[in-house]
C-alpha cells in the first residue's frame, strides 16, 4: 500500500525564523504523538480535534529538542486527504533536521520529491494543472510568478480550458447528431457559423499561447545577455543592478573571461542576467572560448543589453555585435557618458536596426539605470505588467498541448475553406478537444503522471 | 427416461444473431444444434424490410469480411439497393437494400438446412445446465454443461450461445390490447429468464415497436415522391460478383405527416401504453415511435414517412417512420391524415413489444458471460436493436465459443478496427438504458472504418479464425498490393507543365500548372478524379474498380487519414495495457470508492476499457497506470 507515512521539511532550507516539517499518512498522528508533549509534559496529541494548532515541545527521549506549534489536519480534509501533522519549529538547519530525523526514527519515511502533491493528486484532491501549479508555487522566483501560480492553483487555467473544451464538444455533438438524424437536425448554413466559431477558438488559444511567452518570462525570468566590446562597462552594469560586486571590474580589457550569471529583480520582473566576455577578435585561447560562448548566449537570449563605450570610436567589433543582435529584443546602453564622447547616440542609431532603444548611461556614476529598467518593462509587457485578470500558461507541457490544439483548429478551418463534407470536421475537432483535455487532466496520457511528479521538489 | 444428446454447441434462437452464431460454429467443424420456437420463422424480419443503412451497412460488410452470411443472403434476396450519403464523405457512405422478407427468410433457412454439422430443432429451451467451478485461476464461478428443452430433453454441450431476441417473456401492446406473444404472434419463451436469474444473471426489460403494414391497393402513390434504387448496384458481400445482381428494382415512396396527424396523436397520448405507464421497458431513443417524435420534436411541422414493399409476392407495404403502440382506432385515424394514405387499409397493426434482456456489462468483449465459462450471448438479448447489430454479435459469439472449445485465442475487434468493435465495446462497457442502435457518430475513427475497406480491415482476422478460405485471403493480399503499388506509382509519376497538360486541366476547370507535379497531387484536386486523369496518365494499367476506389480515397484524404491514424495510435496504447484478471482493486491505493466498486464489479480487460467505464475518472486511470507500472517493476 502506498499510504505509509511520509515526512519532509516543507520550508526552504535556510536559517530562517520558522521551519515546518510536514508528516502525512495513516501513522502521521501516532508518529508525532511519540515525540510531542504539551507544556505539562503529557502525551496528548491523539486527543486533539482536526484543524487545531497546539503549543508544546518536541522530545528526544527525555531531552527537549525545540519549542514548537503542532497543527493537526485529519483525513480527508487535508492537502493529501490523509492525516497530516505539521510541526512548526525554529528554523535553524540543525534543529529542523534533528526533528525530521526523530519523525523518521518513529515510523515515517522521508518523502520522495513531490510526494505530498502526488498523493493529493492521486487522492483526487487536486487536478493535474493544480498539481503542476503547486510545483510552480514552490519554485517561483518572484512575486509575479507566485501570483500566477496561485491563480493556477485556484483553477483559472482549468476554468478557461474547460470552457474552450465545452465550446468544441458542442460543435462536435451538433455535427454528429446531424449525421445520424439528418431528418431533424439540418447542417444547412452551419459551416459559416462554424467558421466564425473556429476563428474565435483560434483567437482564444493564441491568447493563451502568447501568455505562455509572458508566463515563461514571469516564471523563469528574462534571459538577458550583456554584450559589448571589452571594457565597455558590462560587468559594472551587472554589479550596479545586482547591488554587489559579482564581477571583477578592472580597467584592463578582457578581464571577464567566462560568463557570469545573476538573478536581478527590477520592478517585479526577474532578469536572468548573463555577463559575457567582451566580443573582439582575439588570440588568447581562454578568452576566445569566452567570446564563442557569448555568441551562443546571444542566440538563446530573450533580451540583449549591448553596452557601447561612447568614448571610443566604433570599429569592426561593434559591427559584428550589431549583426549578431539584429533579430533580438535589445537595449543599447550608450555608456561612459561621463567621459567625452567620441560618438553620438544618433550615429549609433543610424547603424543599427530601427527598434533598438538607445539609452545614455554611466555605470561609473550610476546614471540612466532607471531609464534602462523602464525600457525593459516596455519591451516585454508593453509598459505595464498586469497579472490580475490574465490567465498565464507557464508550463511547457501546457504550451505544447496548446500548440497541438491550435494546429488541429487550423486544420478544421482549412477543411471548412476547402469545402470538405462536414463529417471531416470532427476528426480535427476531436484532436483539439483531446489536446486541451491533457492540460487539465481529463485525458489520460501514458506515463505523464510519473513524469510530472518526478519534477516536484522535496517537501510539498 | 428423458432424451439425452451430446453435441458441441447449442444456439438458442434462430434470428439474425442465432443464424450467424450457428453457421460459424458448424463451419468451424463443431456439432451444433440451433433451437427455435418455429422453424418457419428462421431469420425472420419482423420489423423493417431492409438490411443496412447508415452505419448498419458498415456492420454487414464487416460481417461479410469475417465470413458471416447476412451480406450474401441479402445479395440473393434484395429488391432495391441504394448507397446512402454519397453527397457526404466516404466515411459515411452506407449501403442499404430493401429485402423480400419471405425470400430472405427462406434463403437463410436453406443455407442452415444444408450446412454440415448443423441441426435445426424446433422446441423451446427452458433451462441451462451448469456446474460450480472452483478453479482459483479462473474468474468464472460456473461452467456451462448443457441445456434442457420444454419437452424435457437434455442436450449436453461445451458451449451455449443465447440469441433469444425479443422472445423472453415477450408481450405485445396495441393500445389497450395486450397479448403475451413474441413478434408476429409467435410463441413467447417464458421459462428461460428464471433459469438465467437463478444463475445470478442480471436481467432488464426493454421495449421496441413496429409500424403498421398496409394493403398496397389502398395507397395513392401519386401523392408521394417515388424513391428509386441506384442504377448500378453495389453488392453487400465481397464474394458477390456485381454483374450478377444488376436486377430490375422496385420503388419505395416518401410522404410526410402533418399538423393534423400530430394533433390526433397528442389528443390520444393517454391511450398510449408508454405514456400511460403500462409499458415498463425502455424504448430506443434513436428509433422512436411516432408518439415519441411528436413529443420530442414538438416544433417540427412534419416527419418523413417511407412506404416500402415487404416483398415481391405480397401487397403488404411497410410504413417506415410511424411505429406506434396507440390503439387500433387511433392508428387508423392518424395514418389516414398522411397524404396518400387517406383510404389506407391496415393488414397488420402497429404494436410495441416488451421483452427480457440482460445487462450486457456482464459480458466480456468476447461476448462470453464473465461469470460463466462456455456461455455466450448475442443480439437483442444483449440490449441492442436491429438485424445487423444482432447478426454481428451472433457471429462474434459463435466464433468465440468455437475458439474457446478449440482452446484458441478469442477474437476481439477493437474500436479502431471496426464498427463491430465499437458496438460490442459500447454494449459491454458503457451504461445503456435503452435498446442500442449502431450510429455513425459512435465510431470515433470512422474515416478508417469505411464500408469500402471492410475487407482490407477484417479478412485476415476471418482467415485466422477459419471462416475465410485461403483463396479469399490471398485475393485480399493481392488487392492490398495493387493498391499500395498504384499509390506509389501515382506519387512518382510527374506531370510537366506542357501545353497539352494545361489544356487538359483547363478542360476540367482545374488551375494550370506552374511547375511539374505528381499525379497524386493532381488527384487531390476536388474537380479531378482517377478516371479523368486517364487522359494524361500514359503508363496506367487496367485495375479493378475496387482497387481504384481505395487508391482514390487514400490519396484524396491522405492528411485526414494520417491524423486519424495518430489518434488510433494513442488509443491503442491504452488498449494494449492489459489488466491481469486477478488484479485485486483493494490493493490499488487511492482509488476513489466509486471507481473501486465499478472496477471490481466490472473487471475490464485493459486500461483502455477501464477508462470508458462511467464513474471511472481520468484521475482514477492515472492511479491505475501508476499502480500497474509499479507492479511491473
Amino acid at each position: 500500500m502506498n499510504t505509509d507515512t511520509i515526512a519532509a521539511i516543507a520550508t526552504a532550507m535556510s536559517n530562517s525564523g520558522i521551519g515546518i516539517i510536514r508528516v502525512s499518512g495513516e501513522e502521521a498522528i501516532h508518529t508525532v504523538d511519540l515525540i510531542y508533549r504539551n507544556k505539562k509534559g503529557e502525551r496528548v496529541l491523539t486527543n486533539f480535534k482536526s484543524h487545531t494548532i497546539h503549543y508544546g515541545f518536541i522530545y528526544d527521549e527525555d531531552e527537549i529538542v525545540d519549542e514548537v506549534m503542532v497543527s493537526l489536519m485529519k483525513k480527508p480534509n487535508s492537502f493529501t486527504t490523509e492525516d497530516v501533522v505539521e510541526i512548526n519549529c525554529h528554523g535553524g538547519i540543525v534543529v529542523i533536521n534533528r526533528i525530521l530525523e526523530l519523525v523518521v526514527k518513529n515510523g515515517a519515511r522521508l518523502a520522495e520529491p513531490g510526494e505530498f502533491t502526488k498523493r493529493a493528486f492521486l487522492n483526487g484532491r487536486i487536478d493535474l494543472s493544480k498539481a503542476e501549479a503547486v510545483m510552480d508555487v514552490i519554485s517561483s522566483k518572484n512575486e509575479a510568478a507566485l501570483k500566477n501560480s496561485i491563480k493556477q492553483l485556484q483553477g483559472s487555467v482549468y476554468k478557461k480550458i474547460k470552457k474552450l473544451r465545452e465550446d468544441i464538444i458542442f460543435e462536435i455533438a451538433f455535427i454528429e447528431s446531424a449525421l445520424d438524424d439528418p431528418e431533424h437536425i439540418s447542417l444547412e448554413g452551419y459551416t459559416d457559423k462554424l467558421y466564425g466559431k473556429i476563428n474565435d477558438l483560434i483567437d482564444n488559444v493564441n491568447k493563451l499561447l502568447s501568455s505562455a511567452e509572458n508566463g515563461k518570462i514571469i516564471k523563469e525570468g528574462i534571459k538577458t545577455v550583456i554584450v559589448g566590446k571589452p571594457n565597455a562597462g558590462k560587468s559594472s552594469l551587472l554589479n550596479i543592478l545586482a547591488g554587489e560586486e559579482k564581477a571583477i571590474v578592472t580597467d584592463i580589457a578582457g578581464t571577464t573571461r567566462d560568463a557570469l550569471e545573476e538573478n536581478i529583480n527590477i520592478g517585479g520582473i526577474s532578469l536572468r542576467m548573463i555577463d559575457t566576455a567582451g566580443i573582439r577578435s582575439t588570440e588568447d585561447i581562454i578568452e576566445k572560448i569566452g567570446v564563442e560562448k557569448a555568441k551562443k548566449y546571444v542566440e538563446d537570449a530573450d533580451l540583449i543589453v549591448y553596452v557601447v563605450d561612447s568614448s571610443v570610436p566604433l570599429d569592426e567589433n561593434d559591427f559584428e555585435i550589431m549583426k549578431l543582435i539584429e533579430n533580438k529584443k535589445s537595449v543599447i546602453l550608450f555608456n561612459k557618458s561621463d567621459l567625452d564622447a567620441d560618438i553620438s547616440p544618433d550615429e549609433l542609431k543610424d547603424k543599427i536596426k530601427d527598434n533598438a532603444v538607445v539609452i545614455k548611461t554611466s555605470t561609473k556614476e550610476n546614471t540612466g539605470i532607471d531609464k534602462f529598467e523602464e525600457a525593459v518593462k516596455k519591451l516585454f509587457f508593453s509598459g505595464s505588467i498586469s497579472f490580475d485578470d490574465e490567465v498565464m500558461i507557464t508550463n511547457l507541457r501546457h504550451k505544447e498541448a496548446l500548440q497541438d490544439t491550435l494546429f488541429s483548429l487550423k486544420q478544421v478551418k482549412k477543411s471548412v475553406e476547402d469545402e470538405m463534407p462536414e463529417d471531416f470536421f470532427s476528426i480535427d475537432l476531436m484532436s483539439a478537444y483531446a489536446s486541451l483535455g491533457k492540460i487539465i487532466g481529463e485525458e489520460v496520457e501514458e506515463d505523464l503522471v510519473n513524469e510530472i511528479f518526478s519534477k516536484f521538489c522535496m517537501g510539498k | 427416461m428423458e432424451l439425452r444428446e451430446k453435441v458441441d454447441v447449442c444456439v438458442v434462437g434462430a434470428g439474425h444473431a442465432g443464424c450467424e452464431a450457428a453457421l460459424a460454429c458448424a463451419r468451424l467443424g463443431l456439432e451444433t444444434v440451433i433451437f427455435t420456437v418455429s422453424v418457419d420463422s428462421i431469420a425472420l424480419m419482423p420489423c423493417n424490410p431492409n438490411v443496412g443503412g447508415s452505419s448498419k451497412g458498415h456492420l454487414v460488410r464487416e460481417l461479410d469480411a469475417l465470413g458471416g452470411e447476412m451480406g450474401k443472403n441479402i445479395d440473393k434476396t434484395f429488391i432495391q439497393s441504394k448507397m446512402l450519403n454519397i453527397s457526404k464523405g466516404p466515411a459515411v457512405h452506407s449501403l442499404r437494400a430493401q429485402a423480400d422478407k419471405a425470400e430472405y427468410s427462406r434463403a437463410m433457412r436453406k443455407v442452415l438446412e444444408n450446412q454440415e454439422h448443423l441441426t435445426i430443432k424446433q422446441v423451446e429451451v427452458c433451462e441451462l445446465l451448469w456446474q460450480e467451478l472452483k478453479d482459483p485461476n479462473k474468474k468464472a464461478t460456473k461452467k456451462i454443461t448443457g441445456l434442457k428443452t420444454f419437452t424435457g430433453s437434455i442436450y449436453e454441450c461445451k458451449a451455449v450461445i443465447l440469441c433469444t431476441g425479443t422472445y423472453l417473456k415477450a408481450r405485445c401492446l396495441c393500445g389497450e390490447a395486450i397479448d403475451y406473444t413474441g413478434p408476429n404472434g409467435l410463441k413467447a419463451a417464458n421459462y428461460l429468464t428464471d433459469s438465467l436469474i437463478s444463475m445470478g444473471i442480471e436481467m432488464r426489460r426493454f421495449k421496441t415497436g413496429t409500424p403498421a403494414r398496409m394493403d398496397k391497393r389502398s395507397i395513392d402513390f401519386t401523392k408521394m415522391e417515388e424513391q428509386f434504387g441506384d442504377e448500378r448496384v453495389v453488392p453487400f458481400s465481397f464474394s458477390t460478383n456485381p454483374e450478377d445482381i444488376q436486377i430490375d428494382q422496385v420503388s419505395c415512396y416518401l410522404t410526410y405527416t402533418n399538423e393534423k396527424t400530430h394533433e390526433i396523436i397528442r389528443n390520444n397520448l393517454d391511450r398510449s401504453p408508454i405514456y400511460a405507464g403500462i409499458i415498463e421497458g425502455t424504448g430506443p431513443r434513436y428509433c422512436p415511435s411516432i408518439e415519441d417524435k411528436v413529443v420530442k420534436f414538438a416544433d417540427k411541422e412534419r416527419h418523413q414517412v417511407f412506404i416500402e414493399p415487404e416483398g415481391l409476392h405480397t401487397n403488404e407495404m411497410y410504413v417506415g417512420g410511424m411505429s406506434s403502440s396507440l390503439p387500433e382506432d387511433v392508428q387508423m385515424a392518424m395514418y389516414r391524415t398522411v397524404p396518400g394514405l387517406e383510404n389506407c387499409k391496415i393488414v397488420r397493426n402497429a404494436y410495441a413489444i416488451e421483452y427480457d434482456c440482460i445487462n450486457p456489462k456482464q459480458l466480456y468483449p468476447t461476448l462470453r458471460f464473465k461469470d460463466v465459462e462456455g456461455l455466450y450471448s448475442g443480439g437483442q438479448l444483449n440490449g441492442s436493436s436491429g438485424y445487423e447489430e444482432a447478426a454481428v454479435q451472433g457471429l462474434i459469439a459463435g466464433i468465440n465459443a468455437a475458439q474457446f472449445i478449440f482452446e484458441k485465442e478469442e477474437l476481439v475487434i477493437d474500436r479502431s478496427e471496426g464498427y463491430i468493435g465499437v458496438l460490442i465495446d459500447d454494449l459491454v462497457t458503457k451504461d445503456n438504458f435503452e435498446p442500442y442502435r449502431m450510429m455513425t457518430s459512435r465510431a470515433e475513427y470512422r474515416l478508417l472504418l469505411r464500408q469500402d475497406n471492410a475487407d482490407l480491415r477484417l479478412r485476415e482476422k476471418g482467415f485466422k479464425v477459419g471462416l475465410i478460405t485461403e483463396d479469399q485471403y490471398n485475393a485480399i493480399v493481392c488487392k492490398k498490393n495493387m493498391i499500395d503499388n498504384e499509390i506509389l506509382r501515382l506519387k512518382n509519376v510527374k506531370i510537366g507543365a506542357s501545353e497539352s497538360n494545361q489544356k487538359f486541366l483547363e478542360k476540367y476547370g482545374s488551375s494550370s500548372l506552374k511547375t511539374g507535379v505528381s499525379l497524386a497531387e493532381l488527384l487531390c484536386r476536388p474537380e479531378l478524379n482517377y478516371n479523368i486523369l486517364n487522359e494524361i496518365d500514359k503508363e496506367r494499367k487496367q485495375l479493378p474498380d475496387d482497387v481504384i476506389e481505395q487508391v482514390e480515397i487514400e490519396i484524396k484524404y491522405e492528411g485526414y487519414i494520417e491524423r486519424q491514424l495518430r489518434q488510433v495510435e494513442q488509443f491503442k496504447k491504452m488498449e494494449k495495457k492489459k489488466i491481469p484478471f486477478d488484479l485485486d482493486y483493494d490493493d490499488v491505493p487511492s482509488l476513489r470508492i466509486e471507481a473501486r466498486q465499478k472496477l471490481k464489479a466490472f473487471h475490464p480487460i485493459s486500461v483502455g476499457q477501464a477508462s470508458r467505464i462511467s464513474g471511472v475518472s481520468p484521475a482514477d486511470i492515472s492511479v491505475l497506470l501508476v499502480y500497474l507500472e509499479q507492479k511491473r517493476k
